[in-house]
């Protein structure tokens, strides 16, 4: 066929059902009860970096001591934070200040996940929550009220999330994605470090099988 | 009388004057302006479906049944979009483009038989109101050439953005589509000129006219090159894919629209969607019968329970949406040509072998004419083109071998 070939391989395609697109439409059929292919959402992957949360400890306090090192690190200047002196008698936070302020930017968020690697309390994690709505400036800032953990470590259900079944699992857990040292071999031997509530997640399979899928 | 005199409705004072045909032509203007409308909006879901369909994917679906009216959620939305005007451009002028691509767009549909009765030598006359009339809405004896007038116009629409957009992709754009627009206007014209020469007249209903059956289809009378030439030079005419080089994201952000945003962007977007309708309908006109119901040997294939002068417009809108979804076909599977190319297929092979094709077709006629053995000229003629097809080539590799010689690249 030489160079027509090429038009029989694009009409073919009509009526395929090898469609890689799914239906996610925020959730507005998901909640009227439609059928679920009318409004799916895929697996999402497990490093997915989504919301920020802000996390608490098994008592109750948060783990925020307000030292500034997220909103330093960050390459998009998206995060504000300030701390303050806890009051012996009912402290926030274990330490001696905790975070007073914390404000998270996301029109300027590149969810690079360094401020949860430079948190040294393991405070702010990311969930895999990816959906994000405002229609002003000021609402794109979120502040405490919405990034904090409840009691039982899950995140907040924020009104405009679509939230499935297991959508709150792995929020407060935690990996490197480098070795400490930079060592480019560096694989398969990360793990999760423990979370409020669900425990420890199992470690990643080796990058030898993961490739075989 | 004073008033319809002043209204130049009456022009020779002749009075007996009906209202009849007047009110019919200012209904096929409507028609003719609404339908354009409505019929862009759906090429527009058209396309998108039918390329989703082409790469896996779904396509608008959200808005109406089946996305119908994404289209128009879209209209809306440029609508409510601000109108930026770049500081640089030429205001009058950038206010102007957007109308005179827009507006040509509209104007060529004016010449397609829409419909009417073609069998039986009605000649595509029906009877509305006790009035005689084409459905059509202005049917010149220079139809044809009208039509390419109006196609060389819609270059000023795009030329004029470009160029008063004050801004340099745009302007490379622009000058990019005249430059294109020009070249193919000869190989259409020239491919033109054989179904005007098989005819023997420049009035679109006569055209169609002469399009009683499929062997009379311009597109065997005309041997099919003109066709194929016509096909692929009114695709880069249109600019539309693989020729949209005007637009070529990846070189010219958005080519000669880059600045136009709003309701102006809009007016460009439609013109184009509108352009590749009309083109589709005049290709169908040309080569395919217009609005001819499909007739092979004595059989006449008939749609039955639609009156033979609404039937037209049946057959008239199978066919276009064939050539819609050529178009868009097109689109889902040729990559985009360099501009080089694009220049060397239409000046070195177009419009050489639209001129020898004509050639060859007027030599046919002359032998028809003079009483000369067909089996004599046609070959004799064909072989005479050739033989100067390949002199030609044997030049262009010259050429190509001095420039290499002199250090040009390219």
């Amino acid at each position: 066929m030489g160079y027509l070939g090429g038009f029989l391989v694009t009409v073919r395609q009509h009526g395929k059902r090898n469609r890689v697109t799914t239906e996610y439409s925020g959730g507005r059929m998901f909640r009227r009860g439609k059928k679920e292919s009318r409004d799916e959402k895929i697996e999402k992957p497990e490093r997915l970096h989504g919301r920020h949360v802000l996390n608490r400890y098994e008592d109750g306090m948060e783990k925020c001591i307000g030292c500034e090192l997220c909103a330093g690190v960050c390459p998009a200047k998206c995060i504000y934070v300030r701390g303050k002196d806890n009051d012996p008698a009912n402290p926030t936070s274990p330490g001696e200040r905790f975070g007073f302020v914390y404000e998270i930017n996301y029109l300027r968020c590149i969810h690079c996940d360094m401020c949860v690697e430079a948190c040294p309390t393991e405070a702010i994690t990311e969930t895999k929550l990816f959906e994000f709505s405002f229609t002003n400036r000021r609402d794109a800032i979120y502040t405490k009220s919405e990034l904090l953990v409840d009691d039982s470590g899950k995140p907040q259900h924020l009104p405009w999330e679509d939230w499935r079944p297991g959508e709150d699992l792995h929020t407060s857990g935690w990996m490197r994605a480098t070795s400490p040292s930079g060592d480019a071999d560096f694989e398969g031997v990360v793990a999760w470090s423990g979370e409020l509530g669900y425990g420890v997640r199992a470690a990643e399979a080796e990058q030898s099988e993961r490739d075989r899928h | 009388m004073t008033v319809l005199s002043f209204l130049a409705i009456d022009p020779l004072l002749e009075g007996d004057l009906l209202w009849t045909p007047l009110l019919i032509v200012l209904m096929k203007v409507l028609v003719v302006f609404v339908v354009g409308l409505v019929a862009t909006m759906l090429m527009v879901w058209f396309e998108r479906k039918a390329i989703a369909g082409m790469q896996n994917r779904i396509g608008p679906n959200k808005a109406g049944p089946f996305g119908l009216l994404q289209t128009l959620a879209d209209g809306i939305k440029l609508f409510f979009k601000e109108d930026l005007l770049p500081e640089k451009a030429d205001k009058f002028v950038f206010r102007l483009a957007p109308y005179l691509s827009f507006v040509p767009a509209f104007l060529a549909f004016a010449i397609i038989p829409l419909g009417g009765d073609f069998r039986d030598g009605n000649g595509g006359f029906v009877t509305w109101f006790g009035e005689t009339t084409r459905v059509q809405l202005a049917d010149p004896p220079v139809g044809v050439l009208f039509a390419l007038a109006i196609s060389s116009i819609a270059v000023y629409g795009i030329m004029l953005a470009g160029w008063s957009s004050g801004s340099k992709y745009p302007l490379l754009g622009s000058v990019r589509a005249s430059a294109q627009m020009v070249s193919y206007e000869a190989s259409l014209g020239l491919s033109l000129a054989a179904v005007i020469l098989v005819c023997g007249t420049l009035s679109t209903s006569g055209i169609v006219d002469a399009q009683s059956s499929i062997g009379s289809w311009n597109l065997v009378a005309t041997g099919i090159v003109p066709f194929l030439i016509f096909l692929v030079s009114a695709t880069a005419e249109l600019n539309r894919p693989p020729f949209d080089l005007v637009e070529a994201e990846q070189e010219l952000v958005g080519g000669f629209n880059t600045e136009y945003s709003s309701i102006r962007f809009a007016l460009f977007f439609l013109a184009e969607f509108m352009n590749t309708i009309t083109m589709s309908a005049f290709i169908v006109t040309l080569f395919f019968g217009g609005p001819q119901p499909i007739t092979i040997g004595d059989t006449t294939l008939d749609i039955p329970l639609v009156p033979n002068g609404l039937e037209g417009t049946v057959w008239l809108l199978l066919k276009v949406i064939v050539f819609l979804y050529i178009y868009v076909w097109f689109r889902g599977t040729l990559p985009r040509f360099r501009y080089d190319q694009l220049m060397d297929l239409g000046w070195k092979f177009l419009i050489p072998a639209s001129l020898g094709w004509f050639m060859l077709l007027a030599a046919q006629r002359l032998a028809d004419d003079r009483g000369w053995d067909q089996w004599i000229v046609v070959p004799l003629s064909l072989a005479v083109i050739i033989v100067a097809f390949m002199m030609m080539q044997l030049a262009f590799r010259a050429s190509d071998r001095n420039r290499e010689a002199e250090g040009v690249q390219f």
